[in-house]
Parts: structure tokens; sequence; C-alpha cells
């Protein structure tokens, strides 16, 4: 399988790097870690004109706690991602998310900001951007914005990134006390895409009543999912195996698979519920453990 | 058609080239360089049979471009053996019997490599996680984990041995 | 010479072909570049049934770089659109009117470099009218079905019925028994998938007027010959090699399009051509394996005493009957079903359909359909089992063959050459801890928890075969070993099988060290090259040791014959006053007078006695008088996740006994491998067909291989029982596992949850269908 011909340019900076995006528009595609990219360009899937290597872009694989955030660059590799001990300490649910993502090959050069400006449901931080109330900063010619996670998914494939934006950084904030996120996959192998998995965040006040709620979910609709009236389920009440068994429901309900080789839909969502309902109890530990 | 010029150093040895920007390494490593022990199994990254290390961590080369490893330092299969001494890994593999028909085995060589660098006591699972990115149909993994265990104790015990980049 | 210096029988030797593997310099077909090397690529159908209206091959042809576009058209003009396959059909090479499976060959590009033969491929323009599918072998064979093959005489989408054992006696018995239980099972299509695809490097050279073709084979000389009988090029001139094979397991048996089109273009151009598939091709139209609808039924009585089998198959050949059997064979060697049981009677039936998918009907490292016929009875038994409130074990015990009873005549005609059924079970049950697993799964069962206990106690039939019984198109399949001991003790010996990592450069020295005391240092192994290795039919259906391997230990025989004259000479003692003793001729009754096989081969050169021919080579053609029957009992455990149906095998100790064993550690290295290819479409793999007949399996994406992290570590253990009839005693093993394998697990996943009234799931066992039965029983989480 050969990839069709392009032209390639190699960008040292996100100015460079907009600048050509603006100039050449939809027919320029950016090569980040590319391995999502690349097989679909030997399929001849996708096809572009040019590709722009944003990989020589000096410092923008950068993984630091600042204002009360945790910012990712978009060229964070999902391996370092893996082995950051303040992502293991501060964020498991980012930790359990990277180490599941596709195989450790590929994690070695895909980075986070492709995991989500590819756009594919199937994707796995997208959920966890969900569940995490994450932002996208992207740079575009009019300067940067920063993107609520919940308006970046737009449709499948499709992102609220304009032709001409370069998505720089991930910014998630901060957990405060007595919080904990998990991220559970379930996939027929190593490498496959998620059968369904489930991302949740949860934060409890002094009084064990959960004042955050965060659940997302990953191939089970056709753009990444927030299950909303799970959260709004789980707010202001005490964590109990009852109520986690109504949330994980709720979220199960708020899916639409489709029947593929992983499963008919109905199995799919049964696996949500399930994937959900056991992310829920970890999240959980983890709150009580960062009490 | 578009070349550009790319100098590459693979296994110590700096290479210039021109080459179609969508030439992928593991082409140019196999048709160009002549380096064939990195071989190819699929076109959807998933078989591992195209490993290599770029910069000291380990990749699929089927999945990369020429041009973007300009620049940058390779590690093939052809690159472990040092003045005519096996690498603890390709010794590991004859010894536990960790290959058979030796297809998978430079891309599996490669990602023992990169793995007994950062960790150099892997447990058995490690070692399977370490590895689940490279597919052999022979051996049924087993003996892999062993030969990489026998790599791990060898290196452990102090043999010389250059790892990673170049 | 010591055995310790000899090396030979039963010693771990390290393997003497991984030094260029392990340092990437195998010689793989790819990695094959000749000067004027051209690229070939393949136009495929979208389409798993078209009429082909037209192919328009201007706009590939006006490419830079292109060379030539071939189609069926011009194939036909050189009376090759067509080749006969191993079962007396024919196959399309490229088709002229018309394509019967999705990814079928179309059109071949040749271009001087393989990116621009990818970029041509898309720039061929065909024009199709498609036609309906025939998808479903029963609705291949009702006679409104769409025709697959209107070429053929007969109007129908049937190809064949076999048959095999008594019907008339097998009848009577169901009549009169006491219990039968009956079940359909399907083995779904498979794929090898070796980490290698197919793929040749052909090359006429006009100045020799030679035409050698490297090619992934995994039976040089019965390539070449049936290459000869297609294009009419005498076999002098037809040289083909089969380098380094990344994997076989029968996917490289067959002769596919691709090959015979390279063929085509190299006599055709007179410039090297090399071809290689993608994944995707290989796994979109390369042979399948399986495809096997079976209903079988069992007769027993009330006490468990199996009287009598009856099965049914209707078998998916896909579009051309171009299955990997011996002639006489067309559902391979399946009637080998009652395995390892003693019954009175066994009726066995198949009937081979057409349907617009591929071709094939190869192994998938097995030995001719024998995984089928194994899968069926293992399953049956248990099922059996169930029916009557048995043990699974206990069951088994009560209807092995037993050892008293070998040689044993199966009702369907084959003659087991021996075992020790019983043995192998109770080692098998003995360390697994059987009893404390079934206490086990009662406390868990009780609360709530899926756990099972799956037994496969299998009966492999390997070695194809004797003359009287086994031809590939009329060719007999004996194999055979070349022998020449050098002067100074060097020994080359030459089989004609073919590795594919088995190890035959090393376990074929190994059987001539220690039949002729040479250490297996000097001991070189060559094959797959016909232009020297003697004719052999290849290595499939672990044929090569049972063969190949008595061959070499026939010859090495013949040479120490020889070697006892020359000895005598040197010794100046009567040849019958020699004995051979510790790898060297001694004088009886003074062995410390002897030579050693150097120093007599030195003298085979330099001092061999008056009227004796110089020299110190022997070659056999070896007819094996049988086959041989490798033997197993596997034990399985595993956990049923409730909330996603996933299945965790948390042991597997597999027992073997492939009689004597040449080298322990290559033959543990088999048995790993082929569990891992048992598992592999028990939980994952399967191919499988939209309502188009467009394949959704065609990458690694989805054709799922599994990985170390699914794949468990394998617990082995052996029993030896040689065979009575190979010189050395072996039977062959690389195949067992793969065969024994899916039952243990199918048993262990339905015994899981055999008291919520589950008898049967059919392969794969995904995660999807376990969720769907924990759902209808009302256990699902």
């Amino acid at each position: 399988m050969i990839p069709g011909p392009f032209r390639y340019r190699r960008v040292r900076s996100v100015d460079e790097a907009v600048a050509l995006l603006s100039q050449l528009g939809t027919d320029a595609k950016v090569l980040s870690g590319g391995q999502s990219l690349i097989p679909m360009m030997k399929f001849r899937l996708a096809e572009p004109s040019y590709l722009i290597d944003i990989n020589p872009i000096p410092g923008l694989d950068f993984i630091e706690e600042r204002d009360g955030m945790l910012r990712l660059g978009a060229l964070v590799r999902e391996s370092t991602l893996e082995r950051s001990s303040l992502v293991r300490q501060r964020y498991p649910i980012l930790h359990d998310t990277a180490e599941v993502i596709a195989d450790p090959l590929v994690r070695n050069l895909a980075t986070v900001g492709g995991n989500l400006a590819h756009g594919d449901p199937a994707n796995d931080h997208p959920a966890t951007m969900l569940a995490l109330r994450a932002q996208v900063v992207a740079r575009g010619p009019n300067g940067e914005r920063v993107i609520p996670i919940d308006d970046f998914f737009v449709d499948t494939f499709v992102t609220a990134l304009q032709p001409d934006e370069l998505l720089t950084e991930i910014r998630i904030p901060a957990p405060p006390p007595r919080s904990g996120g998990a991220y559970l996959k379930f996939e027929r192998k190593v490498g496959d895409y998620a059968i369904a998995a489930a991302a949740v965040f949860l934060a409890l006040d002094e009084a064990r009543r959960i004042t955050q709620a965060g659940i997302g979910l990953t191939n089970l609709a056709y753009k990444p999912l927030r299950a909303v009236d799970a959260e709004r389920a789980l707010l202001g009440q005490q964590p109990s195996e009852e109520l986690f068994r109504h949330a994980a429901e709720l979220a199960a309900q708020a899916t639409d698979p489709v029947s593929d080789l992983r499963g008919p839909a109905d199995y799919k969502r049964a696996v949500a519920r399930t994937m959900t309902l056991r992310a829920l109890r970890r999240a959980l530990e983890r709150a009580q453990a960062n009490a | 058609m578009e070349t550009l010029p790319i100098q590459v150093t693979v296994n110590s040895r700096t290479y210039t080239a021109e080459v179609e920007p969508r030439l992928l390494l593991v082409h140019f490593l196999r048709d160009v360089l002549n380096l064939t022990g990195t071989h190819i199994g699929c076109d959807t990254t998933s078989c591992g049979a195209c490993t290599v290390l770029w910069n000291g961590r380990p990749v699929k080369s089927c999945t990369v471009f020429a041009v973007q490893v300009d620049g940058g330092e390779i590690l093939t299969v052809e690159g472990l053996e040092r003045d005519g001494q096996l690498h603890p890994v390709q010794e590991g593999f004859w010894e536990e019997h960790g290959l058979q028909c030796g297809f998978c085995t430079p891309g599996m060589m490669m990602t023992a490599v990169a793995l007994l660098n950062e960790n150099p006591d892997p447990t058995e699972e490690e070692i399977r996680k370490a590895i689940s990115g490279n597919l052999c149909r022979c051996t049924g993994y087993v003996n892999i984990v062993k030969a990489i265990q026998y790599a791990a104790r060898k290196l452990r015990e102090g043999a010389t041995v250059h790892v990673g980049g170049a | 010479m010591t055995a310790t210096a000899v090396r030979g029988i039963g010693v771990p030797v390290k393997r003497k072909e991984d030094p260029r593997f392990i340092r990437g310099k195998g010689t793989y077909v790819d990695d094959i570049k000749l000067p004027g090397m051209l690229f070939m690529d393949i136009v495929r159908s979208p389409y798993a049934h078209a009429r082909i209206k037209r192919i328009d091959v201007s706009k590939a042809l006006a490419m830079p770089g292109v060379i030539d576009v071939i189609t069926g058209e011009e194939l036909a003009k050189a009376n090759l659109a067509w080749m006969p396959t191993l079962m007396g059909d024919r196959q399309m090479v490229l088709p002229t009117d018309r394509v019967v499976y999705y990814a079928q060959e179309v059109a071949a590009v040749i271009a001087t470099d393989r990116y621009t033969a990818a970029d041509a491929v898309l720039a061929v323009e065909v024009e199709y009218e498609p036609l309906p599918p025939v998808l479903n072998p029963f609705e291949a064979l009702k006679p409104d079905a769409p025709l697959v093959r209107p070429d053929r005489e007969q109007k129908s989408n049937h190809i064949w019925h076999w048959e095999a054992g008594d019907k008339e006696k097998t009848d009577r018995v169901f009549q009169e028994a006491e219990v039968v239980v009956a079940q359909d099972l399907y083995i779904p299509r498979i794929h090898v998938a070796s980490i290698e695809t197919c793929g040749c490097v052909a090359n006429y050279d006009p100045a020799t007027d030679k035409l050698t073709i490297w090619m992934t084979s995994q039976a040089p000389h019965a390539h070449r010959t049936v290459f000869s009988l297609v294009t009419g090029i005498p076999e002098h001139k037809i040289r083909i090699i089969s380098p380094d094979i990344g994997g076989g397991f029968g996917g490289k048996v067959p002769v596919y399009p691709g090959y015979v089109i390279a063929t085509y273009a190299t006599l055709k151009h007179k410039k090297p051509i090399k071809w290689i598939e993608d994944r995707s091709e290989n796994l979109q139209a390369d042979s399948f394996a399986r495809d096997y609808h079976i209903h079988a039924e069992l007769a027993a009585t009330r006490d468990g005493k199996i009287r009598g089998l009856r099965v049914h198959v209707v078998a998916d050949h896909g579009a051309f009957d171009a299955a990997a059997n011996p002639s006489r064979f067309p559902a391979g060697l399946f009637s080998v079903c009652t395995g390892s049981y003693d019954m009175e009677a066994a009726h066995i039936q198949v009937d081979g359909v057409y349907t617009t998918k591929p071709p094939g009907g190869v192994a998938y490292r097995c030995s001719f359909r024998v995984t089928e016929a194994v899968h069926t009875i293992e399953r049956m038994v248990d099922i059996l089992a169930d029916e009557l409130g048995m043990d699974p074990a206990e069951i088994r015990f009560k209807n092995f063959i037993q050892p008293h009873q070998f040689p044993y005549k199966s009702p369907t005609g084959w003659e087991y050459d021996s075992g020790n059924y019983p043995a192998a079970l109770q080692k098998a049950l003995d360390m697994i801890g059987y009893q404390e697993l079934r206490r086990e799964q009662a406390e868990r069962r009780a609360r709530g928890e899926l756990m099972g206990i799956g037994i496969s106690t299998f009966t492999e039939i390997v070695g194809a075969g004797p003359s009287h019984t086994f031809d590939i198109l009329g060719i007999k399949m004996f194999d055979s070993a070349e022998i020449r001991v050098h002067p100074t003790g060097a020994v080359i010996v030459r089989i004609g099988v073919q590795t594919q990592g088995q190890g035959h450069e090393t376990t074929f020295a190994q059987i001539v060290a220690e039949e002729l005391g040479i250490p297996v240092e000097y001991i070189t192994v060559e094959h797959g090259d016909t232009d020297t290795a003697p004719y052999g039919l290849g290595t499939y259906a672990s044929r090569s040791t049972p063969t190949a391997g008595a061959a070499t230990a026939v010859a090495a025989r013949k040479i120490r014959e020889k070697a006892r004259l020359i000895a005598a000479h040197l010794l100046e003692v009567s040849p019958d006053d020699l004995e051979w003793k510790d790898y060297a001729f001694r004088v009886k009754g003074a062995p410390d007078r002897y030579k050693t096989m150097q120093e007599i081969a030195f003298a085979a050169y330099t001092n061999f006695p008056l009227g004796l021919e110089p020299g110190l080579e022997a070659e056999c053609y070896y007819d094996p008088p049988n086959l041989t029957f490798p033997f197993g009992a596997y034990v399985c455990v595993v956990d049923i996740d409730r909330g996603t149906g996933q299945v965790k095998i948390r042991e597997f100790l597999a027992v073997d006994d492939c009689g004597t064993i040449i080298n322990p550690m290559i033959v543990e290295g088999q048995i790993h491998g082929g569990l891992t290819m048992g598992m592999a479409p028990a939980l994952f793999e399967e191919i499988v067909y939209d309502e188009n007949g467009t394949m959704l399996t065609g990458t690694f994406m989805d054709y799922l291989l599994p990985t170390a992290v699914e794949t468990p570590h394998w617990k082995t253990a052996k029993t030896v029982t040689p065979s009575p009839h190979h010189p050395l005693g072996a039977k062959g093993v690389g195949e067992s596992p793969t065969i024994g394998a899916p039952p243990a697990i199918v048993n262990a996943v339905v015994d899981a949850l055999s008291h919520l009234g589950v008898r049967h799931i059919d392969i794969p066992i995904t995660p999807a269908k376990v969720y769907r039965i924990l759902q209808e029983k009302g256990v699902a989480e």
C-alpha cells in the first residue's frame, strides 16, 4: 500500500504553520504523529496535496501545571504522557487513557493533539477530555482562541478547528481535593478501537457529596459523547452502588452506537454501561484516596 | 514530482539521498539503502514487522515518511551487532528459540532493545505489553518473552553493549 | 564420538538458521533485487460477482514508468487465462468476461517501481455490471440460485459429494441407540495470515533460456511441475527457489494468479518481475481455510459408550475448487473425525459448494481438514457428556481406543499407528489439578461467577502419505533426501521439503548427526531450490518429519551400510565383525578398535576397498507405509466476565505425544505457536463478508491476530509413544496444537455456562456472542 503523491512542508513555528495553512487551505493536512493519517493515505482515503509537518516546531511538547491548569502541548506523544509522573500522580485518568491507545509503538509517535484534532469518535482522548472539561487552544491567522471541549467535536472526523487553525495546546483544570478520574476501555485486542470505553471524573465535597461529575464515552456515537444526564444524576448525591448503576444506565441510554464487527449496537450499549459503572467505582476509589 | 534532500544516520553511517516525500521510511531502508532486515507485514500499522529505532524510540517505519527522519538517527536490526558481538537481545532470541520463520524477529528485537533500555528488569507482563505492537504468527510469544528475559539478565550482569540510537 | 559431541536426536540444539535471521540477513522474496527488475501490481474487483463490460488501460499506460497492463484477454491468447487447480477444477488467472469474488485479480500493471505501479492500478478503468452475489452455500444449492460457474458443464453450484464409512451400519446403530445427540457446528472461514505475504520474483533469462522464479512456496517442486504443465516450458528450464519463507501454514501451498501473471510478464518482457502482495490483498484474495457447515450426530448407550457418528458437511469452497488436498480427498482427511474414540460405525458425507468468494480450502496449520474433524468429535463428546450428566473426562476415559488396540482400524478406514490416550489425559488431569478445579468451579458457581474447564483429547493424522492412497495431480506423496559425506566428514543434506520456520536446517541435521555420528555443526541442510534439491512434495500437513525425515534417516542408513564396508577394509576385518555402537563402527568384542564416520569418509575418497564405488553418498525417496497419528490431551480453564462477555484463558495445559522427539526445544516452540493459532480462531479470527460479498475483514485492524497480551503463557508437557512404522518413531507435531486447542477452549467456555443450559457456541467466541447468551440466561451484569 503506497500513499499518493503530495508536497511536503516542514515548519518550525506555529506562525509558519498557520501561514501555510491559510495559504493552502483544505489542500493541506497537518502531519503530527501521522499514525492515523499515514494509513489513511496508504489506502488513498486521504489524498492531501500538501503535508505540513509540525513535528519540528520546538516547545510544543510541554506537560506542565500552571495557573490551576494542566497544559499539554499538541505534540506531546502518547508514550510521554503515559510515562509522565506528574500525569500518573495527579491525572491518573489521563495515564489510563494514554496507555490503552493503539499499541506501544504507535504511542511513540501518536500525539495528544492529533488524537483530538482527528475528530474520530473511536479515539480515546476525546472522552477523557470531555469528562475533564478540557479546553482546546487553537491558533489561526487572527490569533489564538480557546475552545471549550464541549464545542470542539462537531461531527465524525469534523472538529471546530478551521482549516487555517492549528491545535496548539490542551488545558485541563487541575483536580480539586477529593477528586479522581478513570478511563476504562474494552477492546477486542491490543491495537483495536474500543467496543466501548468510559471516562469518568468525580469530585466530592467534605460531606462526600458529588460536586463535579464528568462522563465521556468512546466509539458510541457519531462523535465523542458526554453523558450529560448521567452526570446530572450524580451531582449532589452521595456515591453509592445504586447511584452508580443508575448513572451507568443513563450513560448507556445516551449512546447511539452502530452495529459492526465489534458487536451489535445493543451489546455496545451494554458494555458502555459496564465500563461506566466500573470507571465510576475506580474514580471514586481514587477520589477517596485523594482526600 | 517533488524530491527533497535528506540526511539520515542509519546504524552509525550517514546517508544523503533525494527522496519523493511519500517514500515511506521502510522503503527507504529496504529499497534505497538495501537494509532488507526490516520487513513489511501489513498496511495498517498493526504488525510491527517494520519496527526500527528512531532517535532511540521504537516506531513502525511503514508509518513514517523518510523525509520526516531527516537529520535523525535510525537503528535497524543490521546495526545491533557490534564488532562481531551479538547484542544480548539477539543472543536471547537464539538461545531461547524466540523465533521460527524469522520474519517478525527484527522488529520484535528492536522493540525489545528499546524496552530494556528503559526498563532493565521488566516483568513478564511488562514484556508482553511492550511487544503488543508486534505480531508473531509462529512462536506463541512464550519464548519471545523468555528471550527478552535472557537479554535483560545478560544486560544486568554487565554485558558491554551500546544500546539505543547509534 | 560422544552423544554430547554429536548432538543428535533428543538434544535441544540451537537452531542453525537463526544466525542469519537475528542479524536481519535472511533472504525473503521481497529482499531479492535483480538488475532491471520491474514491479507488478494488481487491479482487483470491487464486486463479488459482476460482468466485465470494458477494461480501459490507456490512462495507466500513458503514465511515465508504466511498461504494460496485462488483461485476461491477452492471457487468453497465450492460453493462460485459466489454470488447473490441485482438485481437478480450473481457476481464472485473469478474467476475460466476469469476476466471481471480491478482490479478484482483474488486470496487472507492470511498472519501473512499486510506487508507480500502485498509482497505475488506480488509473486502470474497469466497467462492471454487477451480478447477484452467492454467499451462503445453502442458498447456493437451491435450484434458482445464480450460477457461480457457468463455464462448467454441470449447471449447478454443487461441486461434488463425498462419503466415507458405512452408511447402512451407521444408520442401524443410530436406530438402535439408547441416546442420540445432534448439533449444528459452523467452523468459519479464516485466513493463515503469515506475517510475510505472498509474492515472487520471476526472471526469464533469454541467454540461457531459463525461467527462474523465487517464490513464497511451501512446495517448490510440485509448483515447478504445475508451472511446466501450465506454460508448456520443459521442467529442466524452470527453476523455482523458495527463499526464506516468512510463515506458511498452508497459505503458500496454492499457485496464485499473481505468480502466473508475473511469469507471463517476464517471458513477455524478458526482464525480472517482482510481485509482492499487500496485506489486504493477502487477506482478501488468497486461499482461506475451514468454512465448514457441519451437522453431527452421536449415538451412544445410556451409560455413555459411544456407538456411532454421523456427519454431514456443506463445504463452502468459494468460486473455484482450489483446495490444497491430496487429489483423492476432496474433503481432506475429515473422515478421521471419529477421533480418539472406539465406536462401531461412522458415516461421513461432505458436499462441496461454489459461492462468490475467494477459492481456497488450505490448511491453516492443519493436516487437510483434521481441525474440522477434531472440532466435531471433541464438541460432540462434550455434548453427549452433558446429555448424560457425565464428567467430560470420565466419558473420554470410557470411550478411548485402548493402548492394546493399536494398530487400530477406525470405522472410516484409517489405521492408527500407535497411541496411549488414557495416559496422556491422566497426566494432563493430574498436572492441572482437575478435581481441585472442579471444586473451585462449584464454589464460584455458588457465588454467581462463571468459570469453565475444557478438555480436548485429539488424534491427529499427518504425514501424507502412502502412495497407494495419496497423490497430488498424480504425483505420489513420497518425500526425499540426499546426503553427501565429503572427505573431511562434513555433510550436505538436501531434502524435498521446505521450511517456513519449522527449523528443518537444524532437525534434519540432527537426524543425520544421530545416524552417522557426525557432529551436527558439520552438517548443512539445503532445500527449496528445485535445481539442486531432490524432488519432494513440500512442507504442509505436518508431513516433513514423517516423510522427508524418514527419507533422511533411511538415506543415512544406506551411507552407514557402505561405510561398514570401508571400515572393515580399514580395520582389516570382515564387515560382519563390525557393529555400529557409540557413533562408530567397532570390532565386536574389541570396542577400542573402531573407525569414526569422519575417518571412513576420508577413506571413501582416498583408500576405499577395490571394487567399491568411491564416494559416500546416498539418497532416498521414501514412500511411507502409513500415516502417523500424533495425539494429545489439553485442558483449558477460562473465566467469563459477566459485564462484557469476555473470555479469559486463565490456564492452558497441553500434553502432546508426537512420538520420538528430535529437538525438544523446537517441538515445544511448535506447540506454543500452534496453540496460539488454535486460540486465534476460537476467540478472535473470522473472515466476514457483507451482504454484497465485500470482505469486511481485509486488514489486521479487523482480522484479529492475537498479540502477546491476549495470548496466555502456555504450559506444555509430553508423553512419548513412538510410531512403529517410522524409522525414527517420530510423528510430526507442528499442527497438533492448532487442532487440539480450539475445542478445548470452546469446551471450557461451554462448561462455564453449561449449568445455564448452554450446550454449544460456534467459534469465534467473541465477547458479543457470549454476552448475548448471558443476557438470554439472565446472568449478564
